[in-house]
């Protein structure tokens, strides 16, 4: 990818994610945390196509440990995040802009 | 380009979106499970479509990786008590910037396998996302530690500071090394990427009490960061938006936290709140008075307002249910409930807020710090459970606290303040609480389930 349009996306999603979370309630400030923990986890995407261009054991080693980390930043990312929030789901009160 | 790459790329787009898409909805809660939802869908489209990436091998140890980590995450994230879920964020948190710093070392050990460099711009981002990666895993390897109570609460280095910087400078040096030197040595590699973990246990160990949710969200944004600046190495752009809108979030977030707790950033790292800060004796005087299961009981029965604070020691004891019906029973008989939630109480932002949630408390009994600052005057009792830093008066009145000028929620205000605490030692930050002294607050020891449990009983008893 070209240099300059590789910092442009830098400085749009910097900008996005600012914005995204610029309003948002106190109560929500945890499952939010868990939630951005759980959009990061996409580190599993680059681990996999590290380790499929990984040669010799040592390369195929770190690779290996990449992908687990990844896989478990992903997989207990979203567990965590769709249990907290699943608590928000009854007695909805429409308070979405209170606190 | 063809049709593979086509569809790989299309579907990264999708999923970057989708990750976008689903953060926004997660900043409402009405929306938020859906946003999640979202963002998952999303994750397992992009992580689908990268088996197809054109010359990859290694596929069974790939399988094998995602099948372990990915299913000791899934059962030890379901099976995990509520009331622990911030220290699983940190963990999961800390192998996401585990696995960052793992690609940037599996690009270094190819570089140095085939003594080619690599461009500078791409060197750097590696190195700097390495470095970012490794201290948000070993720190957060650290706050997951200290809150599953592993570790001891606060331990200082002697010089504590110089060694944080020592390390620090040490680290980007070699850094700069590996980045500069036309062909650099196995050992700077290897040395780099200790020196920058060993930064990230020493910066995280001295750090304790409400200072950590914070700790916890900058590690958050440091994973993304990492996360962006390795997808910038690979070229690939759902890692580089994912990242960097995470890295954005993480450090706004954090922000908000630092701010709430009128603590800037640097100091919450540099100077962490410990009791011996705070030197010798602070001016708190007087004496702690206890009172029984029975005084509180018909203290709160015949109120006419309770605000109920919760901290910590409310989700250690797993209390929120009883809280509740304690509550539900009070409302019953005529007295109005509210619950007061401190910015920063428990060990995340909005970790009590989660928790009542849970127990079923609705989110219009559920005030925050600036709501209900000024109803504590009017409020007949402020039943403080398990909450300590976040109600202690000192934070308005004692320049040399090492809290002085943290917003506290204003129980002392309150006409009798019960604080339900399970012995007579100091909070998590060490620092003497100066409402346990007041004139109108009376002590009921005990861990808080229990505590509360003899409450619901003697309050059945009089309403009899």
């Amino acid at each position: 990818m070209e240099g300059i349009a590789a910092l442009y996306i830098f400085m749009l999603s910097a900008f996005t994610g600012y914005e995204v979370i610029s309003r948002v309630p106190v109560i929500l400030h945890t499952p939010l945390m868990s939630g951005s923990n759980f959009v990061h986890g996409v580190v599993l995407v680059g681990a996999m196509v590290a380790l499929g261009n990984a040669q010799g054991p040592l390369e195929q080693a770190i690779g290996f440990v990449a992908v687990l980390l990844g896989a478990a930043n992903a997989a207990g990312g979203y567990v965590v995040t769709e249990r907290m929030l699943a608590m928000f789901k009854t007695g909805d009160k429409g308070k979405a802009g209170k606190a | 380009m063809n049709n593979a790459i086509l569809i790989i790329d299309a579907a990264y787009f999708i999923a970057a979106v989708l990750f976008i898409l689903g953060l926004k909805r997660m900043s409402s809660p009405v929306t938020a499970l859906k946003g999640i939802v979202w963002a998952g869908a999303g994750m397992l489209l992009a992580t689908l479509v990268t088996f197809a990436t054109p010359e990859m091998h290694n596929y069974l140890l790939m399988i094998v990786a995602i099948a372990i980590g990915g299913g000791a995450a899934w059962i030890s994230g379901k099976r995990v008590k509520m009331t622990d879920m911030p220290q699983m964020v940190a963990i999961y948190n800390g192998m996401g910037g585990g696995a960052a710093a793992a690609i940037a070392a599996l690009e270094f050990a190819r570089m140095f396998a085939q003594g080619a460099k690599l461009e500078p711009l791409v060197l750097t981002l590696a190195a700097l996302g390495a470095f970012i990666g490794a201290v948000s895993f070993s720190g957060s390897c650290i706050a997951f530690a200290k809150l599953q109570g592993l570790m001891n609460k606060a331990f200082r280095l002697p010089a504590q500071n110089a060694v944080n910087v020592i390390m620090l400078v040490l680290a980007i040096a070699l850094g700069a090394a590996i980045i500069v030197l036309p062909q650099p040595a196995a050992w700077m590699l290897i040395a780099f990427f200790v020196a920058s973990l060993v930064l990230g246990v020493i910066v995280t160990t001295p750090i304790g009490g409400a200072d950590m949710p914070v700790v916890i969200s900058l590690f958050n944004a440091f994973t993304g960061l990492a996360v962006g600046f390795e997808g910038f190495v690979l070229g690939n752009p759902a890692l580089i938006i994912a990242g960097i809108v995470v890295g954005a979030a993480g450090t706004l977030l954090t922000q908000l936290m630092a701010k709430a707790m009128n603590r800037p950033i640097s100091n919450i790292l540099f100077t962490p709140i410990t009791g011996e800060a705070q030197g010798g004796d602070s001016g708190v005087t007087g004496t702690m008075k206890e009172a029984s299961a029975l005084d509180v009981a018909a203290m709160m029965r015949y109120a006419q307002k309770v605000i109920v604070v919760p901290g910590y020691g409310m989700a250690v004891a797993q209390a929120q249910h009883k809280v509740w019906e304690m509550a539900e029973l009070l409302e019953e008989i005529g007295v109005e409930v509210k619950f007061a939630i401190h910015p920063v109480a428990g060990r995340m932002p909005g970790h009590m807020n989660v928790l009542l949630a849970e127990a079923g408390v609705p989110y219009d009994k559920i005030s925050d710090l600036e709501e209900i600052n000024a109803e504590f005057a009017q409020t007949d009792v402020a039943l403080v459970i398990g909450a300590n830093d976040v109600v202690n008066p000192v934070a308005r009145t004692d320049k040399s606290s090492p809290i002085y000028g943290m917003p506290i929620l204003n129980a002392d205000q309150a006409r009798n303040v019960i604080v339900i605490k399970r012995g007579k030692g100091a909070g998590y930050s060490g620092i003497e609480n100066a409402l346990f002294y007041c004139e109108n607050t009376r002590m009921y020891y005990g861990s808080a389930q229990q505590a509360v449990g003899d409450l619901v009983t003697q309050i059945k008893i009089l309403s009899a």
